[in-house]
């Protein structure tokens, strides 16, 4: 996992994120998370309500979105509890950014699995488009992310560029995902594998072959 | 209540306790960090390993499992020495092994049980984590690399203290406790993070490296800050008192203390008073003990001698001090510096009558012009877990920040003799309810209509004085009925100030004004005769706290330079104004006060009897005000401190204290 770090709390900071309150469509959908939760229980939201926050910072900065320190109190405000609690969650998940990230935030996963499907070349590959782990490239394009598993082991190595996955990646599979995100298209999310559907085994079935086309009654085989 | 059976020991533990808790019935000791009987379950440190049977066959955390009936228990298999082993191996990856420049060094839980329970040597030889220090506020040095993460700090700044000001940020490894924006800690109780951290985590700013543990004598002791009278430590090497620490009393302070208990201490080396003076032509000048017992003998004392009783006195200096008027022939005493003039006739109607613990139970209070957070920080506490356990709160007087729901309901005295009926409908439905009177309150001569409004809505009444020395000095009847006013038409030659500070000393323009005290304060800045006295670590004394518990309280140090415990000085005053006081040593003192007063004898709660009724037609009016401006400044030794005093700038005044440059 990447070190974290929250962005430093400075004047500038203040005064861009300061006035920071909820769009109407967004608070709308705060508040009908609250009601999700018994009275009294609003906290539960925290977590709702800080990816509703980061959402609306990436629309404003037309970025995958962060949490600067304001926001973050905002929050807090918004469903009275100390900002400290607020910003633990915010802190524990990765999945909120505590520093600006780019138009795309990919994530590549570099867990075992991966790993041994050739991760290592999913990151040559972005490496050579100038990202580097933690930061954000200068064209504001991409930000590369190093992640832990991300449950996608049947499929990999997978990398998840904002809210989808792109997994049975090669390097020329990965590099035609970028050029047409870069593009402004929308190449499809899940296997990049032909012919795959989605984790199925690669290659057709190899149990309950006979299930493929039509009901089968195994109990007699057994 | 289910039978377990412990290391083959079969016990009955009570319903609802812990394995752990069950294991310590057995006198079995478990190691822990996290678990803290104060506080919340965590479960996060696995050092209480235990093996449990029925139940999965690897160790179970014993601080969070429930003991159930025919539980097999057993802390003393292979099983649970490995684990314990293992766990201990893995907290001390990251921690350094820095004790011999650690503060913590020698009162360790981790130090402590590595010895006991750890493996003699580390496998590992990786890089170690290192964590940047965190700042914490003044009182609070951290070393945060040193952290285990038990979340101990993190639990009781949000379920005692009320203030939710420490966390931990990020995960797993990169895990790190530390305050908003490395914000300082606001609150009344912040330090007692410092006893609680198992490691050298959080350690005490103003004691880093002053001595070790067992370099310290250990004096018990009662803290005279507040009325509360917290049991605290007093650990003292030479002359010198190094820190105070709390002890654990249930009744009184449960486990902790307050941070002026805690760090006023610094406050006792500087602006002492260390020699006798005497003011000549306005000026005061250094003299000798003789010259100066002359000089009050000179001013005719016989029959018009008065004495006023500073907040941090004990009993005996008052006995004394009343002994020798009652020798000279004058009863002017009193101890209400500021000019209270409240009944005194019935000690129950000046007593906090539910006691500290009782309060918790009460399910509706109303708060009558008390500034608790600040006047009585243990009782705050009290307050808070009251709340929690679901009772009302209503306070009548400014707003303050409290750390417990509360409805205000106004500054007007007057709302006393027309409660909105919110208020009537809570004290209604409760079973235990209550009313404090706070010093605010007394100020404002609300006192018999608080009085009248605890008996008309059914409740306990209490007064919650500030000053230590409050209810033994009303016990020993050093108050007069008109209050200080009563001292001033009297127009005494001599007053005899007993550590006061807070008296309007302009209205004894014509008397001889002796003090008798051990700080430069206010009080000797106004007197015309200063003899050097003893502060509370530096005699024996006995103590009444606000709910009328009698505390004793034992000498660590000595008085500095010329200062002499006041009671001899009253002894050696008695003898050069050719009175005869009745004792000679402290113990015949003692003595002749519990000939006298019986209760303070005994240790423990007072019984002052049945609660008197109401005055007829009592009735408030007008705005309340709180006595205390500055927590951290509110007696003669805090504002001596220099602690004391960066907390008020930083704290309170937010005055940005820069750390020096190291």
């Amino acid at each position: 996992m990447a070190a974290r770090n929250i962005a430093p709390d400075t004047p500038e900071l203040r005064e861009r994120w300061g006035s920071f309150s909820f769009t109407d469509a967004n608070r709308e959908k705060a508040d009908w998370h609250i009601r999700k939760y018994p009275e009294g229980r609003s906290r539960s939201a925290v977590m709702p309500l800080l990816d509703l926050a980061q959402r609306q910072v990436g629309a404003e900065t037309d970025t995958q979105g962060w949490l600067p320190l304001p926001v973050i109190e905002y929050v807090a405000e918004y469903l009275s509890l100390p900002v400290i609690r607020v910003l633990e969650v915010a802190t524990f998940y990765t999945m909120y950014n505590l520093v600006p990230v780019g138009e795309f935030h990919v994530q590549v996963c570099g867990t075992t699995p991966c790993m041994l499907r050739g991760s290592d070349d999913i990151l040559e590959a972005c490496y050579a488009r100038g990202m580097k782990k933690g930061h954000t490239t200068d064209d504001g394009l991409w930000t590369l992310t190093e992640v832990e598993c991300m449950g996608n082991c049947a499929t990999a190595p997978m990398v998840q560029i904002n809210d989808d996955n792109y997994e049975d990646l090669t390097t020329e599979r990965f590099d035609k995902v970028l050029d047409a995100l870069a593009a402004g298209e929308t190449p499809k999310a899940g296997t990049q594998e032909p012919g795959r559907h989605t984790s199925e085994p690669s290659g057709g079935p190899t149990t309950l072959t006979a299930m493929v086309d039509a009901n089968h009654d195994y109990r007699s085989e057994w | 209540m289910p039978k377990v059976k412990v290391d083959g020991q079969e016990i009955e533990v009570p319903d609802g306790a812990t394995v752990l808790q069950a294991c310590e019935l057995a006198g079995k000791e478990i190691p822990r960090f996290c678990y803290h009987e104060r506080l919340s379950i965590a479960g996060n440190c696995r050092m209480c390993l235990v093996e449990v049977k029925p139940g999965p066959p690897k160790p179970q955390a014993s601080c969070a499992l429930p003991a159930t009936e025919g539980q097999e228990i057993r802390t003393d298999s292979e099983m649970v020495k490995t684990a314990r082993e293992g766990v201990m191996e893995f907290l001390l990856i990251n921690h350094p092994l820095d004790c011999p420049i650690c503060d913590q060094g020698g009162e360790c839980d981790l130090q402590d049980q590595a010895m006991a329970y750890g493996r003699g040597a580390t496998r590992y030889h990786e890089n170690k984590r290192a964590v940047t220090e965190k700042y914490m506020g003044p009182l609070i040095k951290t070393i945060m690399t040193r952290c285990i993460h038990c979340t101990r700090c993190v639990r009781f700044s949000e379920e005692i203290a009320g203030v939710d000001e420490i966390g931990a940020l990020y995960r797993g490894e990169d895990m790190q406790i530390t305050t908003y924006l490395e914000h300082a800690a606001k609150h009344e109780l912040s330090a007692n993070v410092i006893d609680l951290c198992p490691v050298g985590a959080l350690t005490s700013g103003p004691y880093a490296y002053e001595s070790r543990p067992w370099e310290l004598k250990k004096t018990l002791g009662i803290d005279v800050s507040d009325a509360v009278g917290s049991n605290i430590r007093i650990d003292s090497r030479g002359r010198e008192v190094l820190r105070v620490l709390p002890r654990i009393n249930d009744e009184v302070n449960e486990e902790w203390i307050s941070d002026k208990a805690r760090y006023q201490v610094d406050g006792l080396v500087r602006r002492r008073l260390d020699k006798v003076w005497i003011r000549k032509k306005g000026k005061l000048a250094e003299a000798s003990w003789d010259e100066a017992f002359k000089a009050i003998a000179r001013a005719k004392p016989q029959g018009s001698i008065a004495a006023i009783a500073g907040d941090m006195v004990d009993c005996e200096t008052m006995f004394a001090a009343r002994t020798l008027l009652k020798a000279c022939g004058s009863d002017l005493v009193e101890s209400r510096q500021t000019g209270m003039d409240y009944d005194v006739s019935n000690l129950a109607a000046v007593n906090f009558n539910s006691t500290f613990a009782g309060i918790e139970e009460a399910r509706a209070i109303l708060i009558v012009g008390s500034h608790v957070r600040w006047e009585a920080p243990l009782v705050n506490v009290r307050l808070r877990k009251a709340a929690k356990r679901g009772a009302k709160i209503f306070v009548v007087g400014p707003e303050w920040e409290t750390t417990f729901p509360a409805t205000f309901l106004g500054e007007d005295a007057g709302v006393l003799g027309n409660l909105p009926s919110e208020v009537t409908d809570a004290f209604k439905g409760a079973e235990k309810s209550a009313v404090i009177l706070g010093a605010g309150g007394f100020a404002a001569g609300a006192h018999g209509a608080a009085m009248a409004t605890a008996s008309t809505l059914g409740a306990t009444f209490n007064a919650l004085h500030t000053a230590a020395a409050r209810m033994g000095a009303l016990m020993l009847g050093f108050a007069s009925k008109g209050g200080i006013a009563d001292l001033v038409s009297a127009k005494p030659n001599v007053v005899l100030a007993l550590g006061a500070d807070e008296v309007d000393w302009n209205r004894f323009d014509g008397s001889l004004k002796v003090y008798i005290g051990h700080h430069g304060d206010k009080g000797a800045h106004a007197a015309d005769i200063i003899l050097p006295a003893a502060a509370y670590t530096e005699k024996a004394g006995t103590y009444v706290n606000t709910e009328g518990r009698v505390q004793m309280s034992d000498k660590a140090i000595f008085a500095p330079g010329d200062a002499r415990e006041d009671w001899t000085i009253l002894r050696a005053l008695a003898d050069a104004l050719k009175v005869e006081v009745g004792f000679d040593t402290f113990d015949q003192l003692r003595a002749a006060m519990v000939a006298e007063v019986p209760a303070l004898g005994v240790e423990g709660l007072a019984d002052y009897g049945e609660m008197p009724a109401a005055p007829a037609g009592a009735s408030a009016s007008g705005t309340i005000g709180y006595p205390i401006k500055d927590f951290y400044l509110t007696n003669s030794i805090a504002r001596a401190s220099v602690v004391m005093q960066r907390c008020s700038d930083e704290l309170l005044h937010g005055d940005d204290i820069k750390e020096a440059a190291e």
